[in-house]
């Protein structure tokens, strides 16, 4: 299926679309160009022979100490019954002003919206164009992003002692 | 320290929606200590009259940490916290986590076959005793007592089993990285040959007690009907899916474990008693479930008892590693829950135990996502009838 996908991708999108391939491991991944992913999306879930209509996971990964997160997207086809990984490489200086961005898909499936939330709540990762994005396991004023590796854990919450 | 606006825009939109509300609207708070939110889950309705025009669902009152704790300790030390994500269905949650670590390890295919019909053995009863909460639950938040009390009494004799197995009550931290804890007792085999002779006839009573039930009924069919591209678009999994009439289970997609040996249907709804995906699509699929689940532990105990019998010299942590030595990578496991596809994704680190990253997906967090969708336009009692019917787990939608 690896393969089927890279060719579709490279076909549709050129070759530009494609930073590099992870081909070795259990689960061979594609890293995307961050600008071409909304359309890599789209193109998997309506393709005839792919169907990747089903988005099981997104997870956000801290690749501390380097300055750079992944961002991995793990697609099933409901129809076909195949598996298939994306993945996009963020650099960034980890500075809270300045998170990483990656582009939301949101308009392509609707449980990305939690998973984005969770990911902006937790790692940091700004999704732009998310309907809705805002902190969904932390409290609204909650400070700093707790999954990062370099994240130092607050003294108190509104004057109350956490440590 | 400044934030920068652009963060806080979707906070903003948010409190300015509930802020706008119109004379006519009223926004009322279901939760976070409602009963029938089955735990600390709060909803934020927007309400004209009594028709449910919004929901905004705020999680995290039960949010523990587990990304962080996995990427903090080894992943033997992990698997009592997996316990506690689904803590409803902790032998499954720990099964999926396992056969994880075991196929990076590359261990799978050594794992003796006592131990994996072992696995699948105490799974199945785990996920009756899920179901059964399940079912025993809905009956209450649709008004009827006596099924949630039928419920308890059988699931308990399933608590008191694994309990006699692996020493406690619900987070059992039975199954182990390319083993189990201990062999199964002395005539844990012949015990549960007994509970299921005493359960079957229990079940048939439960279907005249609630499923053919004119006021259950009435309470349920037709209401809440999810098509199913909306439940695939919003990754639901599990009985919610199944009951939309899509025939996906993971225990014959991927066919992990001992599976593919064991004879077992896979139910969809039918929209028998009212439209294809409505509340009691669901709660019967589940109650399906539990039938074919009892199939399942039948065979795995002939099994057990026949070919693969206990043995003096089987020592069930034979194969148990010392130290989970993994080269860099990652992997995504999925496997099915009794609330749908649970997932882990590892990313291991070089030289050392501990992992990088563990992201656990659970399935009730992606099940209740399509609430909003789900309950817009209901009555608000009818949207008790939803929340139930899709049978969620504070501890797996907040982890």
């Amino acid at each position: 299926m690896f393969e089927k996908v890279k060719e579709l991708i490279l076909g549709n999108l050129g070759e530009q679309a494609i930073v590099t391939l992870q081909d070795h491991g259990l689960q061979p991944a594609i890293y995307m160009d961050p600008n071409y992913l909304l359309q890599a999306a789209k193109l998997l879930r309506d393709t005839e022979g792919f169907y990747f209509d089903f988005l099981a996971n997104i997870t956000g990964v801290d690749f501390h100490p380097a300055a750079e997160f992944d961002v991995v997207y793990h697609l099933s086809s409901i129809p076909y019954q195949t598996q298939c990984v994306l993945k996009v490489k963020l650099a960034n200086d980890r500075s809270l002003n300045n998170l990483p961005e990656i582009p939301s898909v949101t308009s392509v499936w609707r449980t990305a919206d939690w998973h984005e939330r969770e990911i902006f709540d937790l790692m940091g990762i700004f999704f732009t164009d998310h309907p809705d994005l805002r902190r969904i396991l932390m409290p609204d004023d909650w400070e700093g992003y707790p999954l990062r590796k370099d994240y130092q854990d607050p003294e108190s919450y509104h004057q109350i002692p956490i440590k | 320290m400044s934030i920068d606006e652009k963060y806080t825009r979707g906070l903003r939109d948010y409190e300015e929606r509930i802020n706008s509300v119109s004379s006519q609207e009223m926004v009322i708070n279901m939760g976070p200590q409602h009963p029938s939110t089955h735990g600390v889950l709060r909803l934020e309705l927007i309400t004209d009259g009594e028709i449910v025009k919004d929901i905004i669902p705020h999680l995290g009152y039960l949010h523990r940490c587990f990304d962080k704790h996995a990427e903090s300790i080894n992943y033997t030390k992990t698997i009592p916290f997996t316990d506690r994500l689904d803590y409803l269905a902790s032998m499954n949650n720990s099964h999926a986590f396992v056969m994880g670590v075991e196929r990076m390890l590359g261990i799978q295919d050594k794992i003796p076959k006592r131990i994996e019909y072992i696995r699948v053995l105490v799974c199945e009863l785990n996920r009756i005793a899920s179901h059964l909460i399940a079912i025993g639950t809905y009956g209450i938040d649709i008004g009827a007592f006596t099924p949630f009390m039928w419920c308890f009494r059988d699931r308990e004799h399933i608590m008191n089993m694994l309990e006699w197995a692996s020493g406690s009550r619900m987070l059992y931290n039975y199954i182990w990285i390319g083993g189990l804890f201990y062999d199964l007792p002395v005539n844990f085999e012949e015990r549960c040959l007994e509970f299921v002779d005493y359960f079957k006839p229990k079940l048939q009573e439960l279907d005249g007690l609630l499923s053919n039930n004119e006021i259950f009924i009435q309470r349920t069919a037709n209401i809440g009907v999810l098509p199913a591209d909306v439940a695939i678009n919003y990754g639901c999994s599990g009985p919610m899916l199944r009951a939309s009439g899509i025939k996906w289970d993971l225990r014959r997609v991927d066919g992990y474990s001992v599976y593919p040996e064991i004879e077992f249907d896979v139910p969809v709804g039918k929209g028998e008693m009212g439209s294809l995906g409505d509340c009691w699509d669901r709660y019967k699929v589940r109650v399906d479930e539990v039938k074919e689940s009892v199939r399942i532990i039948e065979q795995c105990l002939e099994r057990l008892m026949g070919d693969f019998k206990r043995t003096v010299d089987f020592d069930p942590r034979a194969l148990v590693p010392k130290k989970v030595n993994l080269k860099a990578q990652d992997y995504y496991v999925r496997a099915e829950n009794p609330k749908g596809e649970l997932g882990f994704y590892f990313v291991t680190a070089e030289k050392t135990d501990i992992p990088r990253r563990v992201k656990a997906r659970g399935p009730s967090f992606n099940n209740l996502s399509v609430l909003p969708e789900l309950g817009r336009g209901v009555l608000i009692a009818d949207l008790i009838a939803i929340l139930g019917s899709i049978d969620i787990v504070l501890g797996e939608v907040d982890r």
